[in-house]
């Protein structure tokens, strides 16, 4: 459990940190809070020579709240996202979910922007921002471009971030109307057997806008484009919930592991979504 | 008395002794950081030692090339089995009368298994150098079921020991096969049961887990070759024993080895145990004339030393229809891994799994006991209890309830119908061990008012009719445990590791001034023992505990000793402690009656000083007694006040409580969520409440642990599915529920001072107790058993066979 040797570097501006993953290739990665990356070098099972740290660059670090809009710098830690009063009250899903990331030293050095971008299946934070329809920037050496999360999930640690490319922030909309990031896991610190993150807009006994997306049900985070188009404007009556909680679950596609098999990851996912939109309408 | 003296009480309490719930002296050190750990000790010039470890669980090794590891930079050395078999330390002997292989010799035969040491000069090298020493391996089928161990065609996985037909514990019948085990009068057994009048029957996986300690197992090796001495500091729960190995495997003279355990950050049995590290360790100091460090990472630990439990418990147990048992039949198959290396007594390779009659008045019992290897990591340690009573209390606790089902009764009043009763005890049991002494009606009635048991089982039936009516998808279990723990092992007649007597001792010092160091062969892991002996101290010769300095741990002033698992401490090492007390108060009275001009038998002891009986104004306290013992010449007497006691335990002390869980499942997702936990601990004397209560806690999060996720699995293949703590269920506080914690005393009639030993107790009752809440929970649902450990998918397993999700 110990790493192999590494050139470590620590820039204070986002161009500083381009410079030195363009000039090394696939051989440097960048480092936030350092929680998947670090046990993966213990084991030696992520191959690098370059390592790049992000802590020093504070363009990368806070939250903007613009009217409708949030923006969220990428070396944000989970531990300011759930004690920022004014995003609490602006997305209060924010909050909700990043109380259930692990435990409170994992939080305080884990980061959205690293959570975002490893492309780990079990994190909380792709399925969360594929719900809230966040946009990514990335910045590489030929400029900045934006990827919708609904987008920039290839497969298991596979985005569609380029090598040469850092995620520096995240931007979305404030929600309005009800949510729910609803989990299951066996202890405190591990991955969801299953979890869903659910967003509902009601006016005059309608449904007027709906999200849901789902975290570890699948190698991506799943947004469920079926589920979201039962529940917009249906009456959310108990028939509807079903119906839309079904369509969720056969969105996903859970793997066998040592939280159980298939068929009970699907049965759980199942309770797991039905109670986030459950919530959603009763907060909506 | 004169008017200067304080009250009795007044001065008892001042002593700080038996029944104080003292804070510990301890945590002082451990709550600032201040702790020192092995991997704490730094020596100059010490080197680092790593594993290479095997990927396969069976394989040849063909050939380990180590050139392109020694070209690292800072490497010194890297040890094969050919390095070592010079020497004769390739293999080396178990607790368990087998023998295990250090490095690699020609096979590996478990995944994790140790093939080569490389030794650097930091831990950085020894990493990198691991990844290139190439060995070349051709795989062989693996072992995984012991099921299928001796069946046709099956892997041989000792090919050392294939011809032999006869092993430490007596016949082998195949070569797979380590021994078979039996305690009871079978024909007997077989004819009771297949009379009675009601017979259930059941088998049951106690899965394999792991103690899992927070610090990992490790050592520093220093041999200095200018004097001979070999010093090891390291994680021994049992350092006299260590040395005692080293001397005997090394042939340098004990004299000349000095073992340390310093402070250890946890036990439960994972450090009893010699490892192929420490082997390594030792020798690779001895070629490099330097000191050399070796610490285990998290999933090496996991992975490679010792695991627990793996019994696959099959049970017959019989009854008249009224409920009165009438005879109990157990057959194991122990899945003990590659090598035997249980850390049991000689006599006992299935440690004392034959107390598996429980607290009940079984008249006739049989017990079979087969040891497998397979392709596991060996092991078979006692995890917080006494030599494998878990998987006894485990076994006898669910059979009740079963028997229970098939009865069609209540499971408390069935176990309250055949309980020992108290005036049976000294109680002789069908297996074989005479329990010393117990109340059990008492401590089961007060256990089932304090939970208002009648209310439980109501809320219960209400809750199963909602169930069905559709309105709620929760149940709920009760789950009942009554336990009766032997520890305290043992008497010399027939308990021993290796040959040494299963004794402890104490040494105590008392200096001119009035306060004391006591010395003993025990090595506390987080007990408490500095705070609790210096208790049964205090007790015994009238000075404050606060006044008395614990040591233990280091072979060159400690006496020897056994060490401490197995609940053996308090019942052992505490009795020893009382025993020397007295032989200093003796010698203390000759003092005080010369001082006082009196013969001795004029003398009466009143908690901190002799007394001149009928003349309260004359005495002579501990203190003044002690400053005497060293200024003035006493014709007859020698100066000084020291003493030492062996204590040989005339018989095992039999500790026991009763548990109730209180738990609600969510049918759909297998969540449970534990409502209530009452835990009922008789432990004869309480030396210290608060002690108690922290080992109470300590041992039942344990439990939960175990009851409920925390296993060592293996996939077919013979891979470690659980090797690190993302999947290995360590609890934290947030798992953790409320413990309400009770107590009854029954004193131990042969120990000095009553005390039977708690410190296993809440891991041995809370097992099945959290267990037999998953299962009540399904009682009415028609389910008779289900395997732990009780994780969300496994209980919705078993809602699903029951056809809850229908």
């Amino acid at each position: 459990m110990i790493p192999a040797a590494f050139e470590y570097h620590r820039p204070d501006t986002i161009d500083g940190a381009i410079k030195i993953i363009s000039e090394h290739g696939d051989e440097a990665r960048v480092i936030a809070g350092g929680h998947s990356l670090i046990p993966m070098m213990k084991l030696r099972m992520a191959d690098l020579s370059h390592l790049v740290d992000l802590q020093e660059i504070s363009e990368l670090k806070g939250i903007i709240l613009e009217c409708q809009s949030v923006t969220i710098g990428a070396m944000t830690t989970q531990h300011e996202l759930i004690t920022h009063e004014e995003l609490a009250k602006v997305a209060p899903i924010i909050n909700e979910a990043a109380l259930q990331i692990a435990d409170p030293q994992v939080r305080y050095m884990g980061t959205i922007g690293g959570n975002v971008a490893n492309g780990d299946p079990g994190n909380d934070m792709p399925g969360l921002m594929q719900c809230l329809d966040a946009d990514y920037i990335l910045v590489g050496p030929n400029g900045t471009r934006t990827v919708k999360a609904r987008d920039f999930y290839e497969a298991a640690y596979f985005t569609a971030r380029e090598e040469e490319e850092i995620l520096t922030s995240i931007t979305f909309n404030s929600p309005v109307g009800g949510y729910a990031y609803e989990k299951q896991k066996r202890k405190i610190g591990d991955y969801a057997t299953a979890a869903a993150g659910v967003l509902i807009t009601k006016e005059g006994g309608k449904c007027t806008h709906a999200s849901i997306a789902l975290t570890n049900l699948a190698d991506t985070p799943i947004y469920c484009e079926e589920a979201v188009a039962i529940l917009t404007g249906s009456d959310l009556s108990a028939d509807v919930v079903e119906a839309a909680t079904v369509a969720a679950v056969n969105a996903s596609d859970p793997g066998e592991d040592n939280r159980g098999p298939i068929e009970f990851k699907k049965h759980a996912a199942k309770i797991v979504i039905r109670r986030a939109i459950e919530r959603a309408i009763e907060r909506a | 008395m004169n008017e200067m003296t304080p009250p009795k009480e007044e001065r008892s309490e001042a002593l700080k002794g038996l029944g104080c719930s003292r804070k510990r002296v301890e945590d002082a050190r451990f709550t600032q950081g201040k702790g020192n750990y092995v991997d704490d000790i730094k020596l100059p010039g010490m080197l680092f030692g790593d594993f290479v470890r095997s990927p396969y669980p069976h394989a040849y090794v063909k050939g380990i090339n180590t050139d392109a590891a020694m070209a690292v930079p800072g490497v010194v050395a890297v040890l094969t089995a050919a390095d070592l078999e010079p020497l004769n330390l390739h293999w080396m002997p178990t607790l368990a009368g087998d023998k295990q292989m250090v490095l690699a010799d020609g096979k590996v035969l478990f995944q994790g298994q140790e093939v080569a040491f490389v030794v650097a000069n930091d831990r950085y090298a020894a990493a990198d150098a691991v990844e290139l020493v190439e060995v070349e391996y051709e795989e062989l089928p693996p072992l995984v079921d012991p099921y299928k161990a001796e069946i046709e065609g099956a892997p041989i996985l000792r090919e050392d020991i294939a011809d032999q037909k006869e092993g430490a514990h007596g016949p082998r019948r195949h070569p797979n096969h380590i021994f078979t085990w039996e305690a009871g009068d079978k024909e007997t057994t077989s004819k009771v049961i297949d009379d009675a009048e009601v017979v259930a029957e059941e088998t049951m996986y106690y899965h394999r887990t792991h103690p899992c300690p927070l610090e990992t197992c490790g050592c520093v090796a220093s041999m200095d070759k200018v004097n001979g001495k070999l010093t090891v500091h390291g994680t021994f729960q049992a350092p006299h024993v260590v040395r005692t190995v080293a001397s005997l495997l090394s042939g340098i003279s004990e004299s000349n080895i000095r073992v340390i355990s310093p402070d250890i950050g946890g036990g439960f049995g994972n450090k009893v145990g010699v490892y192929p590290g420490y082997v390594c360790s030792i020798v690779a100091s001895i070629v490099t004339g330097k000191p050399v460090k070796w610490i285990e990472d998290r999933i090496e630990n996991l992975t490679s030393t010792a695991f627990a439990r793996d019994y696959w418990m099959r049970g017959k147990i019989s009854a008249t229809k009224e409920g009165k048992i009438t005879g109990l039949d157990v057959h194991v198959l122990a899945d003990h891994g590659a090598f035997d290396a249980c850390a049991d007594p000689t006599k006992f390779p299935a440690g004392f799994m034959n107390i598996c009659t429980g607290s009940y008045d079984i008249p006739t019992a049989y017990l079979a006991v087969d040891g497998i290897y397979t392709n596991k990591a060996p092991g078979g340690v006692s995890y917080r209890c006494s030599f494998r009573v878990t998987e006894a209390v485990y076994l006898i606790e669910r059979m009740i309830e079963v028997l229970a089902i098939e009865l069609d009764m209540d499971a408390a009043d069935l176990r309250r119908m055949n309980f020992i009763k108290k005036e049976q005890f000294p109680y002789q049991a069908a297996l074989g061990w005479e329990y010393d002494s117990g109340d059990y009606h008492t401590a089961w009635d007060k256990a089932l008012e304090a939970v208002d048991y009648k209310a439980l089982r109501a809320e219960q039936a209400e809750r199963v009719e909602a169930f069905k009516r559709g309105e709620t998808r929760k149940l709920m279990g009760v789950g009942l445990s009554f336990f009766t723990e032997i520890v305290g092992a043992g008497p010399v007649k027939n308990c021993d590791i290796l040959g040494m007597g299963m004794f402890d001792s104490c040494e105590i010092r008392i200096h001119p001034t009035g306060s004391a160091i006591a010395r003993l062969g025990t090595i506390s892991q987080g007990q408490g023992h500095a705070t609790t002996f210096a208790q049964i101290l205090a007790s015994e010769i009238g000075i404050s505990a606060d006044d008395i300095t614990l040591e233990e741990g280091d072979t060159d002033t400690a006496p020897y000793g056994l060490g401490t698992y197995g609940s053996r401490s308090t019942p052992v090492a505490g009795a020893a402690t009382a025993m020397a007390g007295r032989k200093i108060r003796a010698k203390a009275q000759m003092i005080a009656a010369y001082l006082l001009e009196v013969h001795d038998g004029d003398l009466e002891w009143d908690v901190d000083r002799f007394v001149v009986k009928g003349a309260p104004e004359r005495f002579k306290t501990m203190k003044e007694v002690a400053y005497a013992a060293y200024n003035q010449a006493i014709p007859g007497i020698e100066p000084g006040l020291e003493a030492v006691s062996y204590y040989d335990p005339p018989n095992m002390t039999y500790p026991f409580g009763a548990y109730v869980c209180v738990m609600d499942i969510d049918v759909d997702t297998g969540v449970t969520d534990i409502r209530r936990f009452y835990a009922l601990d008789d432990c004869g004397t309480r030396i210290n409440p608060m002690i108690i209560e922290g080992q109470v806690h300590g041992g039942l999060t344990e439990a939960l642990a175990v009851a409920l996720g925390q296993e060592i699995a293996y996939d077919e293949m013979g891979n470690v599915k659980t090797g690190s703590l993302m999947d290995f269920f360590l609890p934290t506080a947030w798992e953790t529920p409320n413990y309400e914690t009770d107590y009854t005393v029954t004193p131990s009639p042969h120990h000095p001072i009553g005390a039977k030993g708690v410190g296993e107790s809440p891991h041995v009752g809370g097992v099945p107790c959290f267990s037999n809440a998953v299962q009540d929970a399904f009682r009415a649902f028609g389910l008779k058993h289900t395997n732990m450990p009780h994780d969300h998918w496994r209980i919705w397993q078993t809602a699903n066979k029951l056809g809850l999700h229908d």
